[in-house]
């Protein structure tokens, strides 16, 4: 496992920047929503837990299909497959392939991007505490997206398509925290319920992924 | 006799074609008695005008648009568990009947928004949700078109659909959780005495059970064209071997 691990890791720095993309493009959406709506601090200050929020989820998404097509254009997820680790621990380790890659590295840009949209102070912390609790969901949900079209041609669009309804309840409870972080409210609520999203999706998705995944192998 | 001979494509096709006049008929019949009966001989609420008879159309057509997708759930179970073709083709029959009835709660919903809550739209829990169901029909049948094999997109769309349900039921909460509502709470619900009043009751009745035999007949009618469509590609197929 841990091998399979370190392999994707190693894949996904050095092979043709799939590493870096994620974050130049939650760097290119926070640009943007300025130009969108105007650049009122005030404004910008009340929006920014929530584009943070779908900057890094749209980063999460736009990854999602290098998780699985790449392994499954040159055959070596039917080499996994028939190797002795269970599917669900291959789906999980790609799951945890892909936070490290997309999910952290976004974890750790927000508190930089959120200068650019002039996140309050109060902010900082639970936007950065969110994320952290939220993107290993958006990371295991996606790997459940990614394993269902992967057989299919040019299925990026249909996963986005697939994945962004599930991403929801994820999406609420997060943005949640970190606006009620930005207010100074209490957090506790959505931030248990965001954690309890997090850990169940964990737990439970990754047999949902791997059922998928033999089913397109058979 | 068990319920799993209707299992079998030929006998499901034989049952049904009897059974459909009837379930046309009657649920043509109970729609007009009651459509015509709920907006032409129920008193107007005192608040809401005539505007309330809006109710007739929407209140059944959300009761199946959820219905529909439980129907799919079940039907995408029996599939898992037993395999039967018939099943998953009920099952993707029943999609797109549930994504227009969805569609149909939220039209007629926003048609009686615009006058009593002065908006089309807000960013109400039933109204979100019902949007995000929606969008789950549209991934659900997306997903049906996109894979060739029938077998594998029977699978991998019954295993959508669970996975759905669970989203779909989080999403519900979720959204409470996030906003207060605007819509009224549930109008009809079965641990209540009397949920309306009965001279609305009872057209209202009427018009659930026309859109529930409408909706079996459609998808009765949509799982024989399916079954009917595969055969015909099926001899396709093996007239070109030969």
């Amino acid at each position: 496992m841990r091998t399979l691990l370190i392999r994707d890791l190693m894949l996904a720095v050095r092979a043709g920047g799939g590493f870096g993309l994620g974050l130049a493009f939650f760097l290119i959406v926070t640009v943007l929503v300025p130009f969108g709506v105007g650049p009122q601090t005030e404004l910008l200050s009340r929006i920014a837990p929530g584009i943070l929020w779908i900057g890094a989820l749209l980063a999460c998404l736009l990854s999602l299909d290098r998780i699985l097509a790449l392994d499954w254009e040159d055959g070596s997820l039917d080499l996994l497959a028939t190797a002795p680790l269970p599917m669900e621990g291959i789906v999980t380790i790609k799951a945890l392939a892909h936070w490290i890659t997309t999910g952290l590295p976004l974890v750790l840009a927000a508190p930089v991007l959120g200068v650019l949209l002039s996140l309050p102070i109060p902010a900082y912390q639970w936007v950065v505490i969110s994320l952290a609790v939220g993107t290993p969901a958006l990371s295991v949900i996606g790997t459940f997206g990614a394993a269902l079209t992967v057989g299919i041609k040019r299925g990026g669009l249909l996963m986005s398509l697939l994945v962004l309804p599930l991403y929801v309840p994820t999406l609420i409870f997060g943005a949640e925290v970190a606006r009620r972080g930005a207010e100074g409210l209490t957090v506790q609520t959505p931030l248990l319920l965001l954690a309890g999203i997090s850990f169940g999706v964990m737990a439970l998705l990754p047999f949902a992924s791997a059922a998928v995944l033999r089913i397109n192998l058979r | 006799m068990s319920l799993w001979e209707y299992a079998n494509p030929v006998k499901f096709i034989r049952t049904t074609d009897k059974v459909l006049p009837w379930v046309w008929t009657l649920a043509g019949l109970c729609l007009v008695t009651g459509l015509v009966w709920g907006f032409f001989f129920t008193p107007n609420d005192f608040r809401q005008g005539s505007t309330v008879k809006i109710i007739y159309i929407h209140v059944p057509s959300a009761l199946m648009a959820i219905n529909a997708w439980l129907m799919m759930l079940v039907a995408s179970l029996i599939w898992i568990v037993r395999r039967h073709h018939v099943s998953a083709l009920a099952a993707r029959a029943a999609a797109p009947v549930g994504a227009v009835m969805t569609v149909i709660a939220l039209a007629t919903g926003a048609f009686w928004g615009q006058p009593m809550w002065g908006t089309w739209w807000a960013w109400d829990p039933r109204l979100t949700s019902f949007l995000i169901l929606f969008l789950f029909y549209l991934g659900y049948m997306a997903l049906w078109e996109a894979i060739e094999n029938d077998d594998t997109a029977a699978d991998l769309t019954s295993i959508l659909c669970l996975v759905g349900s669970v989203f779909a039921i989080l999403s519900r909460y979720a959204v409470n959780f996030w906003n207060q509502g605007l819509h009224q709470g549930a109008t009809l619900s079965l641990d209540k005495e009397e949920n309306i009043s009965d001279v609305f009751w009872f057209p209202l009745l009427v018009c659930i059970a026309g859109f529930v035999l409408l909706f079996i007949a459609l998808v009765f009618l949509r799982t024989q064209t399916e079954i009917r469509a595969r055969r015909t590609r099926a001899l396709l197929a093996r007239e070109g071997q030969a």
